[in-house]
């Protein structure tokens, strides 16, 4: 039996309605990878993380739990657990990644701030008013709850008066780049992923990889944002032979991880399948973005290893 | 028997990028579909067409089901804009069905 549908969907509107984000990451949690970087508060160009590399250990975490509760009568009391949210924000009694993952994707972060100061790039961060951008909420189809909280991201940024977005995943570069525009009147926003930032600045590696690796396309980067050249040209260029999967580039093969917070079995069995495409091209495997790094990491195990991009990137430029 | 209701398309359209009615049901969606939703989109755009309210409602974990990935849209010979509509039908049941 999958989860109750709408007091799932009630329980992520009303935390971002009321918290400013789906799930329970706290504005200076959020904003701890940034200690110790230097990085101006606010400015013309700022890295925007929009919480997806931050929220994705709590996410996790959170699934385990529902895909317990998924075939179990307790999906029976997901209806109850709406109402006490509203008082008490139950997802954060539910979801406590240890603190070792919470660390590995914030490393993430810093590996793209370290790769835009690289290539030479001047840029700031907004610290606590880095916001969620309602990416889960907009693919639920939430509109009304969405097109409030985009003015609220929008707002913030203009007050740190920002002109250009770096963006560090497909799902937040898709927001601020293509939804948002629709949503807000006179949006002024020039939006770029770091992968489009530094491939653009042609930056030259200080070491050279070595082997082969199996490119996963973000269904996001390929479709929706058509991205596809940016990372095979960096990997390349870093001495990495970049493999294809079976299914790639515009028809790459979903990991599954947008059914996760509904359909968690589901989202499993879509994972399990990506990665046999990917281990028959290669004995490692990259992604781009924090869902499918998740989703994936989980379904190889230790079948296959598999890191985001930026881990890659770091080692071959930023020596 | 299931009731019609002649305005539902009207409904569940929130924009001129509702376009169901492209669709030539040649079945390619559901043929690389990752799910294996082989009710979306063909059959479930049909029924809103037709104005079969019940039967949408009654597949309303399909619609949920949909990683909106996609890769349906990518391989329709018709250009129809499945994830979008999917999305609209979501934002119809969040507020007809579900009361959010
Ligand atoms: S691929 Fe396009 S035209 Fe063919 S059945 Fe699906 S939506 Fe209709
Ligand atoms: S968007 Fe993806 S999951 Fe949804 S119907 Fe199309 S192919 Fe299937």
């Amino acid at each position: 039996m999958p989860l109750p549908i709408g007091d799932t969907i009630g329980i992520l509107a009303d935390n971002l309605r009321m918290r400013k984000s789906v799930l329970p990451v706290s504005a200076k949690g959020a904003a701890a990878w940034a200690k110790g970087l230097g990085l101006p508060r606010g400015g013309e160009t700022v890295i925007y993380t929009g919480l997806m590399y931050q929220m994705i250990p709590y996410i996790a975490a959170m699934n385990k739990v529902q895909g317990m509760i998924e075939d179990s009568r307790l999906a029976n009391f997901v209806g109850l657990g709406r109402y006490i949210n509203r008082a008490v924000n139950i997802s954060a009694f539910m979801a406590v990644p240890p603190k070792g993952t919470r660390q590995s994707f914030n490393r993430v972060l810093v590996n793209i701030a370290l790769l835009l100061k690289q290539a030479g790039l001047e840029f700031g961060c907004l610290y606590e008013d880095d916001l969620y951008s309602g990416a889960l909420i907009y693919d639920l189809g939430m509109d009304d709850v969405l097109a409030d909280h985009a003015r609220k991201v929008y707002g913030a940024l203009k007050k740190h008066g920002v002109r250009n977005v770096i963006t560090v995943d497909p799902h937040t570069t898709h927001m601020v780049r293509s939804v948002y525009p629709d949503l807000i009147k006179g949006y002024d926003l020039n939006v770029k992923s770091y992968l489009e930032v530094l491939a653009e600045r042609d930056i030259d590696p200080r070491a050279g990889l070595s082997g082969e690796v199996a490119v996963h396309d973000s269904c996001v980067y390929a479709r929706y944002e058509n991205m596809l050249n940016q990372p095979r040209t960096l990997l390349a260029k870093a001495g990495i032979a970049v493999r294809e999967p079976a299914d790639t580039g515009r028809f790459t093969l979903c990991c599954g991880g947008p059914a996760e917070s509904l359909f968690p079995k589901k989202a499993a069995a879509r994972a399990r399948a990506r990665v046999e495409q990917m281990k028959e091209a290669a004995p490692r495997g990259v992604t781009m973005c924090p869902i499918c790094y998740v989703n994936l990491q989980k379904a190889a195990g230790d079948r296959m290893i598999i890191e985001d991009i930026s881990s890659y990137l770091v080692r071959a430029y930023c020596k | 028997m299931s009731l019609v209701n002649p305005v539902f398309v009207d409904e569940v359209k929130r924009s001129g990028e509702f376009n169901a009615n492209a669709c030539m049901n040649c079945g390619v969606c559901s043929a690389v579909c990752p799910m294996g939703i082989e009710l979306l989109p063909r059959k479930l755009f049909r029924y809103v067409l037709l104005g079969l309210q019940d039967k949408v409602l009654e597949n309303r974990e399909t619609v949920y089901s949909c990683l909106l990935c996609g890769m349906c849209e990518a391989n329709c010979p018709a250009g129809v804009n499945i994830a979008e509509n999917v999305r609209s039908l979501r934002y119809y049941m969040n507020k007809k069905v579900f009361k959010i």
